[in-house]
């Protein structure tokens, strides 16, 4: 009997590690989640909600280039998990403090929106569109930050040799951390309709 | 806590040779067997509360503005409290973390072979979430303006506006232990379903599953696929409440009307959520006390697949009478009375599994038939509910409110006391008394039905639900009526009474019981393989499974039953 904790944990039946399987499976509730807010989204705004119109008024090009921060922090994400997949740790680490850099700028280039924004009176409760915006770009920020913590834990974990197979899964959270930002910003920052 | 919780396979802990100390034992287990302990009791004890409250509640309707014995003076706002506390209570503390927490966490591993759950420290923390937000429920009856009383569906504006309900803080944290206990299912559910997958034991087939795992899996990706949307309207109706905005207030912009929908596209599903648990535990006991195979496995498993997929469409047959469009009223209708063909077809399974069959009345039997007879009642008066037609007129009347009973008493009440009586020898190595099992029974059994037959007919007499005294309604407050509250009233406090017995049993066999075998039903699932109590890490060998669950009576072998894990004769 091994133990190095239940067996359980180390059982493949389905060929997919657990691991990986439970990260689906957490991504797919959050779709559910992110799916709610979008929805309840674009009904009010189909349905001509006044304020709706204020999209106007957030930087397309902020957004873009949050965008452009954000899938360039994935892309290293990526590399952080080539590197691992080789062994080297060393290199891994790096790439992963890559990753939570791009997370920083993301979060900087938001705050400076969100000051701007605030100062001009648009607060969380100015209108729907408003409360909108902060609520779910704030719940993705809260994705952001929470990501970027477990990552460096991981990043001290690889360093001491443990965990592997830990970069893959954080890999893919941030990937869907990027994918609900690709939603938010057509539907936040272009669509003005 | 130190570490995150996902597969570790250079975590080095020996567990399983060392005595734990208590705390690690049994205040901070990883053993799936003392979480599902945990969350068994932990349902129990809110059960208890919820039981109070309906007692409360019942007694004011039977005898307006008297002094409640045990209770005192039931005000209106008090009143809704009660209601709404009841409701709340008894489906997200009590049927869910019994029915799918403490059970899936006890049957997952043991029926599917293996020593635990994936992912043993994600459970506790599923569970130590869960206990918080039970503690942060109850905090919410003592601020200041009592508890939230605006029914547990919690409409908007009444729940969003502190000047309507009147329960400024209790109706905010009312929302915040309804969504830590989302978070705490949802945590939990990642793991039931990501063992049922991946850690069954050698040779378990997908259709060798036993029906109670599969339907528990079931369950559990319905509430993971339907609560997303209610957490991020739960996110809303909080900042409505405690920053100021206006998702819901019309006044600003915002659509009540978006909440209803939010709230029952999971308050519908929700319903089979709870269901299918049940629904699972019956089929290992009918199985197992008619000595025959389960009629249409394939079957069973597909019209669950069906009934979960057609959840998902019918959810605003709650809201007949709320202004939406008429035409949605009437695809609603359709979706709502198709999804009973999968269900009656699940119930027939049953049915002709019983046909034939050698029955035994053991009281897990008992509750097992009775669930059946019960919630047949709960889903034929639900087709009545579904049509819009009629809705019109039931909508928010007792008939409403006696057809949930039905299907939720069963559910919750029958369902878990099917599942406690079956498998207390596995839980804790002794027999339950049969007398007193029989006895608790008929005392819950008979009193139930007395308690909610009569409001089938206080609804049809007009009877509309959440108002606290019909002194006040000179069309109901007749005798006739108000006999029929202090009839169903009576009959409430008779089961309270039995239930007195139950703890009794529950106890003194705990303790006292008779010793169990490995295997006192003669059953076939793996958990009567092992040790009763199973001991830490379940099996002494872990098992190998050769045939499906629901081998019984199979010609030409002297046992009447096979269990999984009986390697063939070599021919």
């Amino acid at each position: 009997m091994s133990t190095h904790g239940p067996i359980a944990t180390h059982r493949s039946a389905t060929g997919v590690p657990s691991g990986r399987l439970a990260i689906w499976w957490l991504l797919a509730s959050e779709i559910f989640i992110f799916g709610g807010l979008v929805v309840c989204f674009v009904l009010f705004k189909l349905n001509g909600t006044p304020g709706f119109e204020d999209a106007s008024l957030t930087s397309t090009a902020a957004g873009a280039i949050n965008t452009f921060v954000l899938l360039t922090s994935s892309l290293s994400i990526v590399l952080a998990h080539a590197a691992i997949e080789k062994g080297d740790s060393a290199k891994s680490f790096t790439y992963i403090w890559y990753t939570i850099g791009g997370g920083f700028v993301f979060l900087g280039i938001k705050a400076y929106e969100y000051t701007g924004k605030i100062l001009h009176g648009h607060t969380l409760t100015d209108n729907l569109f408003w409360s909108f915006y902060y609520t779910m770009t704030g719940l993705h920020a809260l994705h952001v930050i929470g990501g970027m913590v477990i990552m460096a834990l991981i990043s001290f974990d690889i360093r001491k040799g443990h965990n592997y197979q830990r970069v893959e899964l954080i890999g893919i959270y941030w990937h869907f951390v990027d994918l609900v930002w690709i939603f938010l910003f057509p539907l936040l920052y272009i669509a003005n309709f | 806590m130190s570490q995150s919780t996902s597969a570790v396979a250079t975590d080095t802990h020996a567990e399983h040779h060392e005595e734990l100390s208590f705390l690690y034992k049994y205040i901070l287990p990883i053993d799936h067997k003392i979480i599902a302990m945990q969350y068994i009791f932990t349902g129990m004890i809110m059960a208890i509360v919820g039981g109070y409250f309906a007692y409360a509640f019942r007694m004011q309707l039977a005898f307006p503005g008297d002094l409640v014995p045990l209770y005192g003076l039931v005000g209106p706002g008090e009143y809704n409290m009660l209601v709404t506390n009841h409701g709340t209570i008894m489906i997200f503390w009590v049927a869910m973390p019994v029915l799918i927490a403490g059970f899936g966490n006890y049957l997952i591993p043991l029926m599917i072979g293996c020593d635990d759950m994936v992912f043993p420290r994600l459970n506790r923390l599923s569970y130590q979430i869960f206990l918080v937000s039970a503690l942060v429920l109850i905090l919410s009856f003592f601020v200041k303006g009592g508890g939230f009383g605006g029914a547990w569906t919690a409409y908007p504006p009444l729940s969003s506006v502190a000047e309507y309900s009147l329960t400024d803080w209790g109706a905010s944290l009312w929302l915040l232990a309804v969504a830590l206990e989302f978070i705490s299912f949802l945590l939990g559910g990642i793991n039931f379903v990501t063992t049922a997958m991946n850690a069954r034991a050698p040779g378990m087939k997908m259709l060798d599953i036993p029906i109670a795992v599969w339907f528990i899996v079931v369950a559990v990706i319905l509430f993971m696929a339907s609560v997303g949307p209610l957490v991020a309207g739960a996110v809303m109706l909080f900042m409505d409440q405690r920053v100021g905005t206006t998702f819901f207030l019309p006044s600003a912009g915002g659509d009540p009307l978006l909440w209803e929908h939010l709230f029952w596209f999971f308050g519908h599903p929700e319903v089979y959520v709870v269901l299918l648990p049940t629904m699972g535990i019956v089929a290992e006991i009918i199985t197992v006390f008619s000595r025959k195979k389960l009629f249409g496995y394939r079957t069973v498993l597909y019209t669950a697949f069906a009934t979960g997929g057609l959840s998902f469409v019918v959810w605003a047959h709650h809201q007949f009478i709320a202004g939406i469009d008429p035409r949605m009223a009437n695809v609603f209708t359709v979706t709502t009375v198709l999804i009973s063909i999968p269900l009656a077809e699940m119930m027939f399974s049953y049915i002709a599994t019983l046909y034939g069959g050698s029955i035994e009345l053991k009281t897990p039997m008992l509750w097992a038939l009775s669930f059946l007879a019960a919630f047949l009642i709960g889903g034929v008066t639900g087709i009545y509910l579904g049509a819009s037609a009629m809705d019109v007129y039931f909508h928010d009347s007792y008939f409403v409110l006696a057809h949930f009973h039905y299907t939720f008493f069963p559910i919750t009440i029958i369902g878990m006391f099917a599942a406690l009586t079956y498998w207390f020898p596995k839980m804790f190595g002794r027999m339950m008394n049969e007398t007193l099992g029989k006895i608790h029974f008929w005392g819950t059994f008979i009193p139930f039905n007395c308690i909610f037959l009569p409001l089938f007919f206080l609804g049809l007499a007009g009877q509309h639900r959440r108002i606290y005294n019909y002194d006040h309604f000179p069309d109901l407050a007749t005798q006739e009526l108000q006999d029929i509250r202090v009839f169903a009233t009576y009959s409430l406090i008779v089961m309270i009474f039995f239930q007195l017995i139950f703890v009794y049993n529950f106890f003194h066999s705990m303790f006292k019981g008779e010793k169990a075998t490995e295997n006192p039903w003669k059953s076939n699932t793996l958990e009567w393989t092992t040790l009763s109590p199973p001991p830490h890490g379940n099996f002494k060998v872990l098992p190998t499974v050769y045939r499906g669950p629901y081998e019984y009576s199979v010609p030409g072998r002297d046992e009447d039953y096979w269990p999984q894990n009986e390697a063939p004769k070599k021919s």
